[in-house]
């Protein structure tokens, strides 16, 4: 009975509360979803819509042109390099990051001296403004004064009077430009497969040593497998940012020597913008569209795997 | 015997790596910082070793960049830029991480996950169609621009991080105070705010930083070299034709890199957290 009276108030709030809550939570959620809905939603369909179209940065009016901006696309040389470079550079620079990125989130995860201050040092050049960090690997890959050419002349590896253009050739290009996003990436690679490290249970790797497990038995029983869904994540968020990257080829070589180096977001951007034909950049922009539709239904079998429990 | 010679190898290697890695990371800084200092007949000239000092050291290419370019104006655009991106990211982040974590039911689940799915939509795709836009509201080659479109990649990410702060706040704090009368609103404010300083603050941090690191948006919309913010500026600026201010670029970049570089990196584990807790909901 005494029961009964404390209850009751609690009930009644609580009932009034439902009602308010009902109407308050879409209420307070309504800006952000109105902003993503403007400022993401609907400039992707425009994306779309304009891709069908012939519009340049000065017209006013548009008509529909059906698929004409896909097919100039295709056709062109410049644009088929872009695509070959775009997975060639996610490809390459992803294997990298990902093997290199665990070697780097074991060993961040020891124990020594001075690890706040190499931790920081490491964590740099994801923390850093990218275009900022890329335009001192500009100087750092310059023509005549090179610091890189200069070591390596210093350790013999090149001759005295060997001076390789890294921005200037084609090959080295793209090996220098993948060098610049693999600094970029590593951190943030490291830090998430770190994340998934200090998750596995120390005792699960002293048991499996105590039992007489050898380091590599370990390495590929116990932690290959139990990082495997923490890499996976790396991979996907890796895979949009580097496939995606306008800013690293604007920066080290604007798509030159030739238009040679230009990925499908650089090229979108040299024709939408620098050009003017909006049309034909969000033809080439949307490109880019099935593999992000890839990674987004590989995050979302990761996130009902990870609820499943499994 | 073999124990500790495996053990002493594993130490080696560590510290291998460790010298490594942090020479690969560290190293594009340190020669940032040793060209802002030396002079033009210095650094131009191939005979010379690059980390000794030739000639003696020189503030000239610093003087150069904050007497004879826009970069102060650059630093201030950001800082206004940033400010205002934090404000809007507040104002709709906040109601939204909460409504997201206490009051959906349901139709929050989809929401949230739909809120995480737009990480995955990147500039790339939305340039183009977003210059259209702001050619249309008459933004073009202004910082306003900014200020409207970036709120489009922080407010995901911070209502996102919000969420998770507020569902960590005990209900039944709020719950206490709205039998004494409160309203929902007013135990927001009263108690739930204040026990989540630490996330309103990562998340203001989190929309500054990332608003100063943004670039393909800025190079976009903006031509005119007054209104460009630092990112933008530093290295499509100061560069005049062929001619590369390599000295100032340098100072440029490290300027505004070392506090932003620290800032963001106080508040990684909490971004990268943000960011994974989101691909396993």
């Amino acid at each position: 009975m005494e029961e009964g009276a404390i209850r009751e108030p609690w009930r009644a709030v609580a009932r009034h509360r439902l009602r308010g809550d009902r109407l308050l939570g879409p209420l307070m959620l309504a800006p952000a979803i109105l902003y993503i809905v403007a400022l993401v939603g609907f400039p992707l369909l425009l994306a779309i819509y304009l891709s069908f179209s012939n519009a340049t940065t000065g017209s006013q009016t548009l008509n529909y042109v059906g698929l004409t901006n896909f097919a100039r696309a295709l056709d062109s040389t410049i644009f088929r390099a872009a695509l070959t470079n775009t997975f060639v550079f996610t490809l390459v620079s992803e294997i990298l990051v990902i093997v290199l990125g665990n070697v780097l989130a074991l060993t961040l995860q020891q124990k020594f001296r001075g690890r706040p201050v190499v931790r920081f040092l490491i964590l740099m050049p994801w923390a850093a403004p990218f275009a900022l960090g890329a335009i001192g690997w500009k100087w750092m890959f310059d023509s005549l004064y090179s610091v890189v050419n200069w070591m390596l002349r210093a350790i013999h590896i090149l001759g005295p009077h060997d001076f390789p253009q890294w921005l200037g050739v084609t090959k080295l290009a793209m090996a220098a430009i993948i060098t610049v996003h693999v600094w970029r990436m590593l951190p943030f690679s490291a830090i998430v497969i770190l994340a998934g490290l200090s998750a596995i249970p120390q005792e699960v790797l002293d048991a499996a040593a105590v039992d007489g497990a050898s380091f590599p038995q370990r390495f590929w029983h116990i932690l290959v497998p139990m990082l495997l869904p923490i890499t996976t994540v790396a991979v996907l968020f890796g895979t949009v940012f580097t496939f995606t990257d306008l800013s690293l080829v604007y920066i080290l070589t604007a798509g030159g020597p030739f238009n040679s180096t230009h990925v499908l977001s650089s090229w979108a951007f040299q024709v939408g913008i620098i050009a003017g034909d909006l049309a034909q950049g969000a033809a080439i922009a949307l490109f880019l569209l099935p593999v992000l539709l890839v990674v987004a239904i590989g995050m979302l079998r990761t996130a009902s795997r990870a609820e499943a429990g499994v | 015997m073999s124990r500790t010679f495996s053990k002493a190898v594993g130490r080696s290697g560590l510290y291998l790596s460790i010298a490594g890695f942090t020479f690969f990371a560290a190293f594009p800084f340190a020669w940032m910082a040793i060209t802002v200092f030396k002079r033009i007949l210095d650094l131009y000239n191939i005979h010379n070793n690059p980390f000794l000092f030739n000639l003696p050291p020189t503030m000239e290419n610093i003087r150069l960049l904050f007497g004879e370019t826009l970069f102060t104006r650059w630093l201030a655009n950001t800082a206004f830029v940033g400010a205002f991106v934090v404000l809007i990211t507040l104002l709709a982040a906040v109601p939204a991480g909460y409504s997201l974590a206490r009051l959906a039911r349901g139709w929050g689940q989809k929401f949230g996950i739909g809120i995480f799915l737009t990480y995955l939509v990147p500039p790339s795709l939305l340039f183009i169609p977003l210059a259209r836009v702001v050619s249309t509201l008459h933004l073009q080659d202004r910082f306003w621009a900014l200020i409207l479109v970036y709120p489009s990649f922080t407010i995901p990410f911070c209502t996102w991080l919000l969420m998770g702060f507020f569902k960590s706040v005990p209900a039944e704090l709020e719950e206490a105070a709205m039998v004494d009368g409160c309203s929902r609103l007013g135990a927001l404010r009263r108690i739930v705010l204040p026990i989540s300083i630490a996330g309103l603050l990562t998340v203001v941090i989190f929309a500054f930083t990332l608003s100063i690191q943004e670039f393909v948006y800025a190079l976009t919309f903006i031509s005119p070299s007054a209104q460009k913010t630092v990112s933008v500026g530093v290295p499509t600026d100061l560069i005049r034709g062929d001619v590369y201010y390599w000295g100032a670029l340098m100072a440029g970049a490290l300027v505004a890199t070392i506090p932003v570089a620290f800032l963001y990196s106080l508040f990684l584990d909490r971004f990268i957290s943000g960011l994974t807790a989101g691909a396993f909901r």
